[in-house]
This record gives C-alpha cells, sequence and structure tokens, in this order.
C-alpha cells in the first residue's frame, strides 16, 4: 500500500470535480500538480480540461453513442458535454448530486436522480453519482497516463475531500463510492484544511503569517454552497500546532444563487420593454449575467455592461434581445443582498422545520451570507476556549478571526472579499481590536485539490498537520424512561455516543446505557449532531435542546443477524464510537451477552431502505 | 495539416458557430438592419468567438512593434510574413513604418474527434419538445 508513487487530490465538487497529484519519489522537489482531465465537452469531441463538471448526462434512444477513447460504446456521458445537455435537457441530467448526499431526508442510495426524469431513464442513487465521476477520473487518468504507463489510480493513495459540514452519513456514503470505485487507500480531508494546505503550500514563510493564538477564519463560497471553518494556532513544546476547532451547518447558498437574481432583474426590465423570455432564454439569461457581473466586479470604471441574448432561430440580427446590467444592479443585488453589512446579532431567517421528510433539496432561506456567517461566529464564540485559554479567541461574544483565506469561485470577486473583510471588522474592531487580515489564497478552483494532494506530503512530515476529530458530537434518541401518558409518544432523550472532538487516534468510547434490538430485524434509533456542543462525554443525557444546538440527522439503524439466536428475540447491546483511519465515524453494537468474545455488529448511519418497502 | 485539408476548417467553423453564432451571422443579409441591430448581434460573435479563439488557438503578431511606428525590414526577410508596400526600391535593409502588425498561428489545438465525425455539421438543426 505504500508502495504507491501517487498522492491524488480528489475535489468531488458540487459543480465541479478536479484532480491534482503529488509524485512521493520526488522527496523534497515535490509539488502539487493539477490533472486535466479527457472528458467529452461536444458529441465527437473530447478534450483534456482542468475542471470536470459534476454532471452525468442520459442519452436517449436514437442519439448515438456517446463514446469515448477508452469506451466507444457509452450511453452516458460525464463532463462539459453532460453540463451543455444540462441547460438543453434538464430532465435528463444529473447535477448537485453532492448536494442530496448531505440531504438528511431521502434515502441517499435510493435511485432517484435525476429528480423527475423521464420514464426511459434508469435512475441512480446519489451514491452511484459520485462513484460515476470517480470513475471517470480513474479512466481518464488511465488515458492521459498512456505514454507513461503510471499504475491505475485505484492503486494510489487517494485523498477525497468532502465539506466540514457533511456529517457522519455523508461521509459514509462518499467512502462507499470510493470503494465502489475500486479506491482502496482512501481518506477523507475536510475542503476549508485542503484550501489551508494548498496556501501553506505556496506560502513557504506561513510560520511568520500564522503565530500562536490566531484563529483562521475559512470562508468558502462556492457556486452552490456556503462553508465556514475556524482553525486555530497553538504554541505546544514550542512547537507551531493547528487545530480545526469549529464548522459551520451545511449551507445550499451560492454563486449560482446570485447569477439567476441578476437574472431576474434583466429579466424584468426586459418584460418592461415587451419582450417575453422562454425558460430556456431565461437560463441563457443567467450564463450571460454571470460574464457582464464579473466585468463589473473587477473593474471599477464599468457602470454598466450589456447583456445580450441571441436568437434561437439563425436570425441572429434582429433576433438579439439586449438588456442591460448596471453597477447599481450587481452592487445592489449581490453585495448588498447577499453580502450586506449587517450587524453581528443578525439572524438568518429559517424556515420552519418540516420534518425530515423533505422531497427537494433544502435550500436557504436567507440569502445574506454575512448572516449566516455572523450567527456562525456567535455559535462558535466558545470554540477557541480549551485550546486558547479562558476567554480566549473571544471578542464581544464572537469567535474572534485574527486572519481570513477564502475558498470558492465567487470570493474571486475582490469587491465580494472587501464587502466580507469590512462588515468583519465593523463587528471585531468594536474595541479597537486589529483589522481581519486576508491571506493570500491560492487558485479557488483548484486549491481544495492541490491542497489534498499536498496533505500526502503533510502526513510525510511535509509543512504542519491540522489536527482536530470529529466537528460534531453525536447523539442517539432513546425514548425516556418516563412513565407513558396514553395517547402521547414518550419522548425522546438526546444520549451523546460521540463526544466533540472524538478522534483517530482515540479510544473507542462505549455508552453506558443499553438499547434493546430485536434479532433478525432493523431497529432504528433517532440520530443527531451537535457542531455546538462541546463538553458533553459519552453518556451524557439531554432532555431538550434548541435547534441550535442539536441537529437531527438520518436514523440510524441496527440489524442483528439471527445466527445462534431466535429471530424476534429481545438483545441489549451498548454502543461504540471510534473515528477509522479513514475519516469516518464507525457505530457498532456490542451485545452484552455475547456469543463468541469480541462480537459485534456494525451499526448502519445511512439508512438503508429496504428493496420490499418499495 | 496541409493545405485544402477542409475537416479542420470545418471543425474550427463548427466551434466559432457553436460558441459565438458566428455561421448565423454570416449567412445573414444585414444591409436592412439598423446600426443597433447588427451592433447587439456583433457583442454575442464577438464575445463567443473571443473565446473560441483563446481556447484553441494562440495567434501572435508577426512584427511586436507598435502600429505607427518605424521600423527596419533586415535581409532575407520571408515575403509572406512581411509585405512591403508604398515607395518599395532598392534592397534590404528597408526603413519603414508599421501599418498593421500581421498575425500568426502559433499554435492551434482543435479537439480530438472520435469515431465517425460528419465534418460539414456546421451546426444541428434544434428542435424543441
Amino acid at each position: 500500500m505504500s508502495d504507491a508513487k501517487y498522492t491524488v487530490g480528489i475535489d468531488l465538487g458540487t459543480t465541479h470535480c478536479a484532480l491534482a497529484v503529488v509524485n512521493l519519489e520526488e522527496g523534497p522537489r515535490a509539488r502539487s500538480a493539477v490533472v486535466r482531465v479527457p472528458q467529452l465537452v461536444r458529441r465527437g469531441e473530447i478534450e483534456a480540461r482542468e475542471l470536470l463538471p459534476s454532471f452525468v448526462y442520459y442519452a436517449t434512444e436514437g442519439e448515438g453513442d456517446l463514446g469515448l477513447p477508452w469506451d466507444t460504446s457509452r450511453r452516458f456521458a460525464v463532463g462539459e458535454f453532460a453540463r451543455e445537455r444540462a441547460r438543453e435537457t434538464p430532465g435528463r441530467v444529473i447535477s448537485s448530486a453532492k448536494s442530496w448526499l448531505t440531504h438528511t431526508g431521502v434515502d441517499r442510495r435510493s435511485e432517484m436522480l435525476p429528480v423527475g426524469a423521464p420514464a426511459d431513464i434508469e435512475k441512480i442513487s446519489p451514491v452511484e453519482s459520485a462513484w460515476r465521476y470517480l470513475d471517470h477520473l480513474s479512466e481518464a487518468w488511465a488515458f492521459a497516463q498512456q505514454k507513461g504507463s503510471a499504475p491505475p489510480l485505484v492503486e494510489q493513495q487517494i485523498v477525497i475531500t468532502v465539506p466540514a459540514s457533511f456529517d457522519a452519513a455523508a461521509r459514509d456514503l462518499t467512502i462507499e463510492a470510493a470503494y465502489a470505485a475500486g479506491m482502496e487507500d482512501v481518506t477523507l480531508l475536510e475542503e476549508p484544511q485542503a484550501a489551508l494546505y494548498a496556501w501553506i503550500e505556496q506560502n513557504s514563510n506561513f510560520r511568520e503569517l500564522i503565530a500562536p493564538g490566531d484563529i483562521v477564519l475559512v470562508i468558502d463560497v462556492g457556486g452552490g454552497t456556503t462553508d465556514f471553518s475556524a482553525i486555530a494556532a497553538v504554541e505546544n513544546e514550542g512547537k507551531l500546532e493547528l487545530h480545526r476547532i469549529a464548522v459551520g451547518e451545511h449551507i445550499l447558498l451560492g454563486g449560482d444563487n446570485m447569477d439567476l437574481a441578476l437574472a431576474h432583474r434583466v429579466g424584468e426590465k426586459l418584460k418592461a420593454e415587451g419582450h417575453k423570455l422562454d425558460r430556456q432564454q431565461t437560463a441563457a439569461l443567467a450564463h450571460a449575467c454571470r460574464g457582464a457581473k464579473e466585468r463589473i466586479l473587477s473593474d471599477d470604471s464599468i457602470m454598466s455592461e450589456p447583456v445580450a441574448l441571441a436568437a434561437r432561430g439563425s436570425q441572429l440580427v434582429g433576433g438579439t434581445v439586449q438588456g442591460e446590467l448596471t453597477r447599481d444592479d450587481v452592487e445592489q443585488l449581490i453585495l448588498d443582498g447577499f453580502f450586506p453589512r449587517v450587524a453581528a446579532d443578525a439572524v438568518p431567517l429559517e424556515r420552519a422545520r418540516a420534518g425530515l421528510r423533505q422531497m427537494g433539496l433544502p435550500y436557504a432561506e436567507d440569502a445574506a451570507v454575512t448572516k449566516h456567517l455572523a450567527k456562525f461566529l456567535r455559535l462558535q464564540a466558545g470554540a477557541g476556549e480549551k485550546l486558547l485559554g479562558r476567554e480566549g479567541g473571544t471578542l464581544n461574544g464572537l469567535l474572534h478571526a485574527k486572519s481570513v483565506l477564502f475558498n470558492g469561485g465567487v470570493l474571486k470577486s475582490a469587491r465580494v472579499r472587501e464587502r466580507l473583510l469590512a462588515t468583519l471588522n465593523d463587528w471585531l474592531g468594536a474595541d479597537g481590536a486589529q483589522p481581519v487580515t486576508a491571506l493570500p489564497g491560492a487558485d479557488p478552483d483548484l486549491a481544495v485539490a492541490r491542497g489534498a494532494a499536498y496533505f500526502g506530503l503533510v502526513r510525510r512530515g511535509r509543512g504542519l498537520m491540522v489536527r482536530g476529530g470529529t466537528a460534531r458530537a453525536y447523539y442517539v434518541g432513546i425514548e425516556s424512561p418516563a412513565p407513558a401518558v396514553p395517547g402521547m409518544a414518550p419522548p425522546t432523550i438526546a444520549v451523546c455516543v460521540a463526544p466533540f472532538g472524538l478522534d483517530e487516534g482515540s479510544p473507542p468510547e462505549v455508552l453506558p446505557q443499553e438499547l434493546g434490538v430485536i434479532v433478525g430485524e432493523a431497529v432504528e434509533f433517532r440520530f443527531f449532531g451537535s457542531t455546538v456542543r462541546r463538553d458533553d462525554v459519552t453518556g451524557n443525557e439531554l432532555e431538550d435542546w434548541s435547534d441550535d444546538e442539536l441537529v437531527e440527522l438520518s436514523p440510524i439503524a441496527v440489524t442483528f443477524a439471527a445466527e445462534g439466536r431466535d429471530a424476534g428475540d429481545f438483545v441489549p447491546v451498548r454502543l461504540r464510537a471510534s473515528i477509522t483511519p479513514v475519516g469516518t465515524l464507525l457505530l457498532e453494537a456490542l451485545p452484552l451477552e455475547p456469543r463468541v468474545p469480541g462480537e459485534c455488529f456494525k451499526v448502519e448511519l445511512s439508512v438503508r431502505k429496504d428493496k420490499a418497502d418499495e | 495539416m496541409g493545405p485544402g485539408t477542409a475537416e479542420g476548417a470545418l471543425q474550427l467553423l463548427n466551434l466559432l458557430q457553436r460558441e459565438g453564432r458566428l455561421v448565423d451571422f454570416l449567412q445573414q443579409e444585414v444591409a436592412s438592419f439598423s446600426d443597433a441591430q447588427i451592433g447587439q448581434a456583433a457583442r454575442v460573435v464577438h464575445e463567443g468567438c473571443r473565446r473560441t479563439f483563446l481556447r484553441y488557438l494562440e495567434v501572435e503578431p508577426v512584427l511586436k512593434v507598435a502600429e505607427g511606428e518605424a521600423t527596419t525590414v533586415s535581409e532575407g526577410f520571408d515575403p509572406s510574413a512581411i509585405k512591403l508596400v508604398g515607395n518599395v526600391a532598392g534592397g534590404a535593409p528597408f526603413r519603414g513604418v508599421l501599418r498593421h502588425k500581421g498575425w500568426r498561428a502559433k499554435a492551434i489545438h482543435l479537439p480530438e474527434t472520435l469515431g465517425e465525425h460528419d465534418f460539414r455539421i456546421l451546426a444541428p438543426a434544434e428542435i424543441e419538445l
């Protein structure tokens, strides 16, 4: 396993995937390098590009094969061509599969994508979609390496990045997709940490830029998601150490929402002039607005940009509709709409939790990224306490960030970065504290993949490793033993099964409370996570909690095979939690009276729907 | 790619049509339209074609001198790369004013095509269901 020549970093993004490598045999000279991914970009045309759009398109009957050099009779396409077709034939394309992996309201292994697809399409699950992207990356690697004949991708040391906000089940499913793709040596790495590693690789003087006591806030706003993380620097026995101390919830809000908002504004103006736009044109308008927006945000002297909608037919002249995007539109809608300068106590609107069963993706109710940031900094105000001492890292009831690392396509815009920094400085500067500094980041599109590849060197002593166990504490729901009231369901108590910060090296935690399992049946338990409760130890019971404290996740399930026991028997078990070297939470059920020493059963984190139930 | 090879040329036209609607633009009679209408279409064509250019071609000036500046052409110059106009007499070196810096295609990387590919299709007919 350690004969692997390369560490391969894979960014499995919501809108794009990227691939980077580090050649371990190069020793001190080793540097991360991006690998271009060959993909179908047009019917019958293949190109190697730095990004692989996360889309899968299914050919229609009669469309012919979407062949690749390594599979000439393929009936589906992954990448740029699929993304094009997503605009043209949305019903036949899978997109945002990654967002579905975080959706606790659906069975993530069920064949549900594309949502609303026509009958001739064989749907696949979000897990299988992830597998498809990984498979494509493997095949593309083999094709690109032909000249050098390097061993297959699946035999290398693989590091796959996941959002820090991914819960235990989403991580498990990502690993499942990796194993399905034939990968063996896989580790998960959190995206903000990968971004920080990319920064460390680019800045060999990083020890001068991060001092003990500093907290680095990583702000990642991509096409579809917004993620916040905090990493603290401390000194331990004279050496600098980095610890990931806080993560936020996964927020479905990003650049795509911004482009749609602009398209809506321009669309309204065109409608007022008497132009009617159909669905295709509205989609094309969002795309056109993106370009105009980028030009306005990158040059202060530009007051407005034309936004042209080409005719759909061949009569281009006279058939083109032209709208206008003004600086005011952009500043109002993007800067004030998504990054308003709000107060530190601003609260984002939240839709009432509709219970677990939600069909569509849970898009953020409030579009203001700064409000979500304020909430994160408030909720995590105490995150630095343990490491930095009493009150360490807190200022005015907020987590006190010293520097900021930006990541994600949206933050390529200097104006957006300025606005975020200005807002942060409003909050933190109230007591004359120093303004936050922005760490000069690497390429926001490729930093995560590069950082993941570079992690292969970090594991061997290069740079500095970011520590931190689970970013959440996990809880199992048990029925309260209080006397039952007829007609009312007994209340649930949440029992901590894995404490915050449980690390790979830590001894496994065993829950003192017993749970009852029925032999031969899948017994489900409610499952919760908290990014805020840091002091609970295994066995702590909570009778009451706020929505901010505990978030309900997919139920977990224990199935005891009958062997040696009678089906239907009631068996008391204890739960044991540990973190695997891969980076996932392992929950096991240990019977109080094992049939054989060491008998234990794996607890399923993302409940698999029984085929019989469908 | 030798002279008269239609395939590469057709493929490039296909790309320029796909990204920049160039064939639509050239196929249309524009005399009866206003400058504003032609201008609006020209923006679309320019944006898309330019993107295609930058992606698939590397084009550089033949002479890296500002147009309007004096320049000297030495002996042994390539007459297909540098054209002399005006008061041309005698031999090199020639001294004159650069009117057009020229263009040279440094590189062209057209996408690889797979299998049967009808290069004559510059744009498929589009039917909405």
